[in-house]
């Protein structure tokens, strides 16, 4: 028998525990139409150590869900059979706006949402596995900025998921601290993957293909945490070149289509082992914050670090990238430098440093680029003389740098 | 100077009419959380009789020097304190009510003439009124909020109206009532109106965002130091009158008071604009409220202009840049990002995020002289 929405209503306001026992689980007979309001319900009146399960089938819903309970449960019956529609959304900023710790969230779709898809904001213990969120118009401007958006948390696993179409970045895991992202898809979004102000993120066993970017490993100014401590390993970063379609003025937008990883600002990166190859414009990026063409901004908080800092690059297998940069600046280098048909190397650098942090003419070894990576090049394109004196530059940067600590997550968090 | 009142102790409860329900204001009634009533009605807060929404006794009517958008409705705000108890004072943040407070605040729309069943898109309340509560035969009721004190902290419920006008009904999933808002010209601006949900009440009153507490927000000196025109026995100024009413536990002589935002307010430009930003943003936008992570703070007590957005980059905003670069671009509202998002009604789009479905038009034009109004440029 299915429990009238107006008595499951009275059954949670007013705490009969009759019928309403602790484990949650969707009426199997619900029709989409009527499911919202059930679904909306059980987030609304949920409690630590819930469950709640989403059934089979394509769910339309008109406004964001909120779930502000820790410790609850979100399961569906895969990424491919539980879908929320957002297509109609009238109101809410979010899919699934999740404002509390310990959460859990698996085997679910979150399709077409007018803002972001599933935001966690300030909370701690977070795991998001098997999750897609895709906006299944393709690539638009119209599409919503984030797929899977933690921010400000703490210990957070987001694996197996897949993320399409987000018009910024389809990952993206801002101002948090102790992040894994693993054997996860990210396709046909701005950013495919991004990892921003954020300390300590492990991204690795990732797809990140088709994107405008694959990886992003960015630090913005104005924000309470500067990031650093980021390892990408074992992923595959091929073939990003789709068209920037990001909304101008948004970070991502400055990211030229075929860039493959992009450090951007960002300190201690450890990039190793990875498969990066057919990104137009670079395999590999890295620039300081003045490199981005964030136009109208120029001039830098006073506590902001503009400068990428500690990069160590080593062991990927590089094929084939940067040979059709995505910025006629770029392309002009190229040919200039390469021929008419060659291409960059495959680590792109802008070449601005930090002239104050100089020890005997030059910049520590702890925070410089080290490319210990076989044959793969550097070329510093010496954006601050408007590539006047653009040079491959290996050899000045053959160097190692101590490995970072892997990131460790909880017992709870970390086992599938 | 502090003085100590101690005198007017409320006398609410002593007038308990009896009524079934839906009717005139019976007692006020407290609740556990775990038994929130499904009617209004139950609490005794307000209660409709002879075309009249009226305010349980003891109930004190208020208003806010600027307060929130949200929709054109308009707003009959109460408190109301147990016995012998009262609020604590705070110059800069929102007063601190004991246990048993009940804040009832009640949106409703002045209805028009034409078409059926139309309300009128106007900010003029000054017609609604019958004593100190609404005359229902000009206006038309749609939710009453409550934040309830509990022991634990507060509670948000929303009770939506009846089309008999009778008694409103508990949503804890919220609601959404199409409606047809007339503006002077004649214009007819169909509208979904939007009940909050109880964690979408959270998403705005968790000022303190990491905490998940729920607080009243515009119950703080800065907006309540006003006069109020609508008391029984007439216009006073309402700190004044909490103080006398033994509502607070002291009244300060000068307190601070945000800006009027409505045009024709002698205050400045500069003044309206912060007070409009500090009531319809600042609740998220603060250095602990939801929206922290945008490092955009808009809440009245912020001094940098960087952190007002000026000249400030994104972080996320994603295509609620709107093709502009900085939040907000001295001299050219056209370029900034926050006049584009709040003149937005797309939900990806839109700030507040929450709370409104239409454009406040009046609000935005406001905004976009503060924006004219600044000087420089962003280097």
């Amino acid at each position: 028998m299915r429990m009238s929405g107006k008595f499951v209503a009275a059954c949670a306001v007013l705490g009969v525990i009759g019928g309403c026992g602790q484990q949650q689980t969707a009426t199997p007979s619900a029709s989409p139409a009527d499911y919202e309001k059930t679904l909306r319900m059980q987030l609304e009146t949920a409690k630590s150590g819930d469950v709640i399960t989403i059934p089979e089938g394509t769910f339309p819903m008109t406004r964001s869900l909120v779930l502000s309970a820790s410790g609850v449960t979100i399961k569906g019956a895969g990424m491919d059979k539980s879908v929320l529609s957002f297509k109609g959304q009238i109101a809410g900023a979010e899919g699934l706006l999740v404002n509390a710790s310990n959460f859990i969230i698996e085997d679910v779709a979150i399709e077409d949402t007018k803002g972001d898809a599933l935001k966690v904001n300030d909370g701690s213990n977070i795991v998001i596995r098997r999750v897609r969120t895709e906006w299944t118009g393709g690539p638009s401007t119209q599409n919503g900025a984030y797929g899977i958006y933690p921010v400000m948390t703490q210990n957070t696993l987001v694996e197996g998921s897949v993320a399409i179409g987000a018009s910024d970045a389809g990952i993206y895991v801002g101002q948090s601290q102790n992040v894994v992202i693993r054997s996860s898809r990210a396709e046909f979004n701005v950013a495919g993957i991004e990892i921003e102000n954020t300390i300590g993120a492990d991204v690795h066993d990732n797809v990140a293909t088709n994107n405008t970017g694959g990886i992003l490993v960015f630090n913005m100014p104005d924000l309470k945490q500067p990031g650093h401590n980021t390892r990408l390993f074992n992923n595959q970063v091929v073939g990003n070149n789709t068209k920037n379609f990001g909304a101008e003025g948004s970070a991502v937008a400055s990211v030229p289509a075929g860039s493959g990883v992009v450090v951007n600002s960002n300190d201690n990166v450890e990039i190793f082992d990875n498969t990066i190859g057919g990104n137009n414009t670079a395999n590999v990026l890295i620039s300081s914050y003045f490199s981005v063409t964030y136009s109208g901004e120029r001039k830098l908080a006073d506590t902001f670090d503009p400068y990428p800092e500690g990069i160590f690059i080593y062991g990927n297998t590089f094929s084939k990238g940067g040979g059709a940069p995505d910025r006629p600046a770029l392309q002009t280098l190229r040919q200039a430098m390469f021929g008419a048909d060659g291409n960059l190397p495959d680590i792109v650098w802008d070449g601005i440093v930090n002239n104050d942090k100089f020890v005997e003419g030059r910049l520590p070894t702890a925070l410089s680029i080290c490319v210990d990576n076989g044959a793969a090049d550097i070329v510093n394109v010496d954006n601050a003389n408007k590539n006047a004196n653009p040079k491959i530059d290996t050899a000045a940067h053959r160097c190692q740098l101590e490995k970072l600590p892997a990131v460790v997550l909880p017992e709870s968090s970390a086992t599938s | 100077m502090i003085r100590a009142l101690s005198i007017a102790i409320p006398i609410a409860g002593l007038f308990a009419l009896l009524g079934a329900c839906g009717g005139a204001p019976r007692s006020v009634q407290h609740f556990a959380a775990s038994a929130y009533p499904a009617h209004l009605s139950d609490w005794g807060v307000i209660g409709v009789a002879d075309d009249r929404l009226a305010l349980s006794a003891g109930f004190l009517p208020y208003d806010l020097n600027t307060p929130l958008f949200s929709d054109y409705a308009h707003k009959l705000r109460a408190v109301w304190l147990p016995t012998g108890t009262h609020a604590s004072f705070s110059a800069d943040g929102v007063f601190d009510f004991p246990v048993g407070t009940i804040i009832s605040k009640t949106f409703y729309y002045p209805r028009a003439s034409a078409p059926e069943g139309a309300l009128l898109r106007n900010e003029d309340s000054s017609g609604d009124f019958s004593g100190e509560g609404l005359d229902l035969r000009k206006v038309r009721l749609i939710e009453t909020r409550l934040l309830v004190r509990q022991e634990s902290g507060w509670d948000a419920l929303a009770y939506v109206w009846d089309a008999a006008q009778q008694d409103a009904t508990l949503e804890v999933a919220g609601d959404i009532k199409p409606l047809d808002l007339v503006s002077a010209d004649g214009t007819v601006h169909p509208l979904n109106y939007v009940v909050p949900t109880r964690n979408e009440c959270a998403n705005c009153h968790a000022t303190d965002h990491a905490s998940g507490k729920i607080h009243p927000i515009g119950l703080a000196a800065r907006h309540l130091n006003k006069t109020y025109e609508h008391y029984a026995d007439g216009a006073a100024p309402q700190l004044q009158r909490w103080a006398e009413r033994g509502y607070l536990d002291h009244s300060e002589t000068v307190a601070t008071a945000n800006a009027l935002w409505r045009a024709g307010a002698d205050d400045d430009i500069e003044s309206r604009a912060r007070s409009y930003l500090d009531v319809n943003c600042g609740h998220c936008h603060n250095p602990r409220g939801a929206a922290d992570t945008s490092g955009l703070f808009l809440n009245a007590g912020e001094t940098s202009a960087r952190r007002l957005g000026v000249c400030k980059p994104p972080i996320a905003a994603g295509r609620g840049t709107g093709g502009r670069h900085v939040s907000v671009m001295p001299g050219r509202p056209d370029e900034s990002i926050l006049i584009y998002r709040v003149g937005d009604t797309d939900p990806g789009i839109m700030m507040p995020e929450l709370g409104r479905s239409t454009v406040h038009e009046e609000g935005v034009a406001l905004l976009r002289r503060w924006v004219e109004s600044l000087p420089g440029v962003c280097a």
